[in-house]
Formats: structure tokens, sequence, C-alpha cells
């Protein structure tokens, strides 16, 4: 009998794990794939994996003058300035979205989505036309300007959640207090808001780190970030040089995964897009 | 001066959320609503200065085959991404076996967080007729050498498009067949229904909605990504975005680049326009 109900009980679980190994397979098997380039010496057809493992190629690429560390630190310090810009535009705004009155603000809230509502190909060509006009092709305030329009547009979203998040009659009592408008937001609203600014925050750095067509359209070929390091690097054939870069982008990504949830509470969440 | 005139009153309590708005607005006028003025207005526009449909004809004539392949595959991908999503959103809200609802929940998150061109750079060795999939199948007997095949064509654009957004929206209708009735779903399974009837008769119809905003926005992300069609697919026909960008790096010729732009809005607007009619159809018959 109890045989019985263990072999039932284990064809019960059979099909379960069937499924989830079949997720594991389609989830993980394209990042193993990512590793076993990253790690190959030698991966020459017909050989199905790499006969010699090492790390000639990570040498190769962090060798002074392969252009690694010249892309990671355009693409970190070219993240920075967009959050820098990103936030500077969208903490007032979002401010102002949240809690002051103004004139036709579902149109506002619908400007601030347009941009994730229709293909962005055609604004980053033509933002690419403008910006060789000016000067700004191959600059890094144009690729920063590039990236700001999505980081603008997450930023505003999240900004504006945070402040709408924020425990009115707390400022309230604040005021009442004698505290100024502005001492009220220095020491009572933003602080109460900063977990969402900060997640925001990092919304516009990973955007930007991964960000490839806008870079290609106005940086290319003077500015090289990783991505574009990457993309040249696998369109040359050099698949090795290619997953090490994807590998060092997908750092920032998947940290970004495990802390998410600790900036990002649930009271925001529920308030984007209101 | 003393009564003030209410709508000035009115305007003078606007002028701070005016003022501290401004500069983003204005930011969002000149890196968006600028250029895309301009994607549609140099669509139409020649050498002269005057009005041509010019652009547009070439860009059918030299183009017509990747616009058709552009929305077959767009169409591809949205279905395998609604079929997995819906099966894994399903098994999520109905799983019987609870280890293996924890260990889908933790798996399936993973694609979401990683970048486009690394998905592409992935997919194109994964997929190659030499990759890793194809050694693996092998090895584990489950297919012929012989019939191993590169799936680096219209084939290798769905399952990465599919890989990428099935995360995202299984991720919106998970979280919305949570906040579905309960007591529904037990009524209908003390009365013998199977789960997979639950979820296809009780379920799918009250998350509807969610779906297809998943799907819109699925669509808009697939029109618009540049790196994983130029990394896939080599040669003709290819996606759109591949051929704008074609179009202006070898030819710099941004006229028929953004009249090719205007395709991919006009698919867009398409299905922006099925799903503000489904929604509508859907409050009209729950107010009768």
């Amino acid at each position: 009998m109890a045989f019985a109900s263990l072999a039932r009980r284990g064809a019960a679980n059979l099909l379960p794990a069937v499924m989830i190994g079949l997720c594991a397979f389609v989830v993980f098997g394209p990042l193993t794939n990512l590793f076993l380039w990253a790690f190959a010496e030698k991966w020459f057809f017909p050989a199905r994996y790499p006969t010699e493992f090492g790390f000639d190629f990570w040498h190769r690429v962090f060798r002074p003058r392969a252009g690694a560390w010249t892309s990671l630190f355009n693409s970190v310090w070219i993240a920075l300035a967009t959050v820098a810009l990103s936030m500077a535009l969208a903490v007032p705004a979002g401010y102002a979205l949240a809690r002051l009155k103004l004139p036709a603000r579902a149109a506002i809230m619908l400007i601030f989505l347009l941009p994730q509502a229709f293909p962005s190909l055609p604004i980053f060509v033509n933002i690419a036309q403008m910006f060789y006009g000016l000067g700004l092709n191959g600059t890094y305030t144009g690729v920063v300007l590039v990236h700001s329009l999505p980081g603008l547009v997450y930023a505003v979203w999240i900004a504006t959640a945070a402040f709408s998040a924020v425990d009115r009659t707390m400022e309230e009592a604040a005021r009442n207090l004698g505290a100024a408008p502005l001492r009220t937001f220095r020491d009572i609203t933003l602080p109460q808001a900063f977990p969402g600014l900060v997640a925001a925050s990092i919304f516009v750095f990973l955007d930007s780190i991964d960000e490839f067509t806008g870079t290609f359209f106005v940086g290319t070929p003077d500015i090289t970030t990783l991505p574009i390091l990457m993309f040249n690097a696998s369109m040359g054939g050099n698949y090795q040089i290619a997953a090490i870069t994807a590998l060092i982008l997908l750092i920032p990504s998947i940290g970004f995964m495990l802390v998410i949830e600790r900036f990002l509470k649930a009271d925001v969440l529920s308030r984007i897009g209101r | 001066m003393t009564i003030a005139d209410p709508s000035a009153r009115d305007w003078r309590g606007m002028l701070p959320g005016l003022m501290l708005i401004a500069p983003a607005l204005l930011a969002i006028a000149l890196l968006y609503v600028v250029p895309l003025a301009r994607s549609v207005v140099f669509a139409f526009v020649d050498a002269e200065g005057g009005f041509t449909t010019a652009h547009l004809r070439t860009a059918i004539e030299l183009y017509g085959r990747d616009v058709i392949f552009t929305v077959m595959v767009a169409l591809a991908s949205l279905a395998l991404i609604s079929v997995t999503s819906i099966a894994i959103a399903g098994y999520l809200t109905l799983g019987a076996t609870p280890w293996a609802v924890t260990a889908l929940r933790w798996l399936y998150r993973w694609p979401l967080f990683i970048p486009f061109i690394v998905a592409g750079q992935t997919a194109r060795s994964f997929l190659a007729r030499n990759g890793l999939m194809n050694s693996l199948l092998i090895d584990s007997g489950l297919m012929d050498p012989a019939l191993a095949q590169s799936l680096l064509d219209w084939r290798g654009l769905v399952l990465t498009f599919a890989w990428k957004q099935v995360p995202f929206v299984t991720l919106l209708l998970a979280g919305a067949m949570a906040s579905v009735d309960r007591s529904t779903i037990e009524a209908a399974r003390n009365m013998g229904a199977g789960r997979l009837r639950c979820l296809i008769e009780i379920v799918l119809p009250q998350v509807r909605g969610t779906l297809l905003v998943g799907l819109i926005l699925s669509l808009v992300t697939i029109m618009s990504v540049l790196s994983v069609p130029m990394m896939v697919i080599a040669g003709n026909p290819t996606m759109m975005t591949s051929m704008m960008a074609h179009r202006v790096t070898y030819y710099g010729d941004y006229a028929v680049a953004n009249a090719l732009g205007l395709f991919s809005y006009l698919i867009t607007a398409v299905a922006a326009y099925v799903y503000l009619r489904m929604t509508l159809t859907q409050h009209n018959e729950g107010g009768r």
C-alpha cells in the first residue's frame, strides 16, 4: 500500500518536474551558453563544446588598449550623467504632478507616456539628424541627451507615484507648526519619497547602461559604450569578447533584480500611472 | 484690483506647478515631440521642400517584403507570448504542486532583467546550427545530428522576442489573476471543472484587458528593438527597424527611413485601435 501511494505521488510530481526542467532549460540554456563562450579558449566546429577553457580572452579584453575599460568608463559616466539630468527634471515635475494644481494634468501625464507607446526607432533617427546639424553627434552631451529621453519617462512616472504615496497629514502638521514650505519639503516630503526616487534612479541608470539604439545613431563611431563594444565584437565574430562584455552588462541588471523590491515598495508601485 | 478675476486666480494658483513641470515638458518637447513631428513631416517632403509621396512608394517598393515580414514576426511572437504567459501565470495561480509553483515563480522572471543586446548575442550563438542548443539535443539523444539546422531566421527572432517579453506579460497577468475572486474559481472546481477549464472559462475572461495591454507594450518593444534583428538575422527579408538603420547608415537617406517609420507607427496604431474597440465593447456589454 505504501509503495502504491508513493508511486502515485511520484507520478503526480513527474509532470511538474518535467515542466520545471523545460523552463529551466529555456531560461538558463542561453545564459549557460554565454558563460561557456566567456571562458572558452578554443571552441571550433565540429567540437560541440569548448575544447579548452581559460582566462586568456579576459586578459585580452582588459588589456590597457583593448577598449573595454574605456567603454566601461564611458558607459558608467554617461549613465550617471543621464541619472543626474533625468532626476533634476523629474523630481520637480513629479512633485508638481502629484501635489500641485495643474491645468490639463491628464494630458501632461499622457505626453510623458507617449514615448513608450509608439516605436522609438524613427525618433532616434530624427534626433540623430537634428544633433548632426547642432554638432552634437559623437559627443558625450549628445549621448546623454538621447539616453535621457527614455530615462525621463521612467523617472517622471515613478517620481510622481513616490510623491503621491507621501503622507499628507505629516506635511500639514509641519506647516501648522510653522515650518516653511521648502523646509517641509526637505524634512518631511523628501525623506519619505526617497526610496521611490532611488528606485527611479536605478531604473534610469540601468536603462542607460543597456541602451543600444540611441547610442548607435548618435554616438558611433566616436563614443563606444559597452553595448556598442559587444555589438561590434559579435558582428566581427569575436564571440568570446562579446560574451565577456555581455557578462559585464549582466552584473548591474542581475544585482538590480535582487535589490529592487527593497526600494520599490508596493504602496509606490500601486500608484504608478495615477 | 481687490476683486480678482476668478480665472486669473486659478491660473495664479497653478503657476508654481507649471514652473516646476516646465523644464521636463520642454525636454520632452525637444527630445520627443519635435523628432516625432519631423519623422512624419519629412516622410512627405522632397528635396525642394514640396509635398511628395515618392518616399512612401520607394519604401513599399524596396521594403514591402520587410514590412510584411515584420508584421508576421510580430504576430507570431505575440501569439507565442500570449500562450506561454497564460500558461505560466495560470499555473502560478491555479497550480496544484506547491514546490513547482515556487520554483516557477523564481524561474520565469530572469529574462526580464537581461538587456536586449545580451539576449541578441546569446540567441546568435545558442540557436546557430552548431550552437549549444543543437549540441545538447543531439547529446541527449533527442535529435538526429543530420536534422540539426540553424534557427537564425524568423524563428530565432520569434523565440528571442518571446524569451524577453514572456516574463513581462506574465508578471502583469499573474498580478491580475491574483486579484480575481477566488470564490468563483472554488465554486467551479467544486462543480467538477478541471483546472484548465477554470483557467480558460473563468480566469482568462477577467484578465483579458491586462493581457491586451501587455501585448500592445510588447508589440511596441518588438517594433523598436534594433539590436536583436541585426544580430540574429543576416540578409533579407528582415525587420523594418534593421532596414531603417541600414537606409540611414549606408545611404544617409532619412526620407525613406522616415517613410518606413510611418509604417511602424501605423502598425502600432492599428493595434491600439483594436485594443480600444475591444475594451469599449466590453464596457458596453457591462452596461447592458
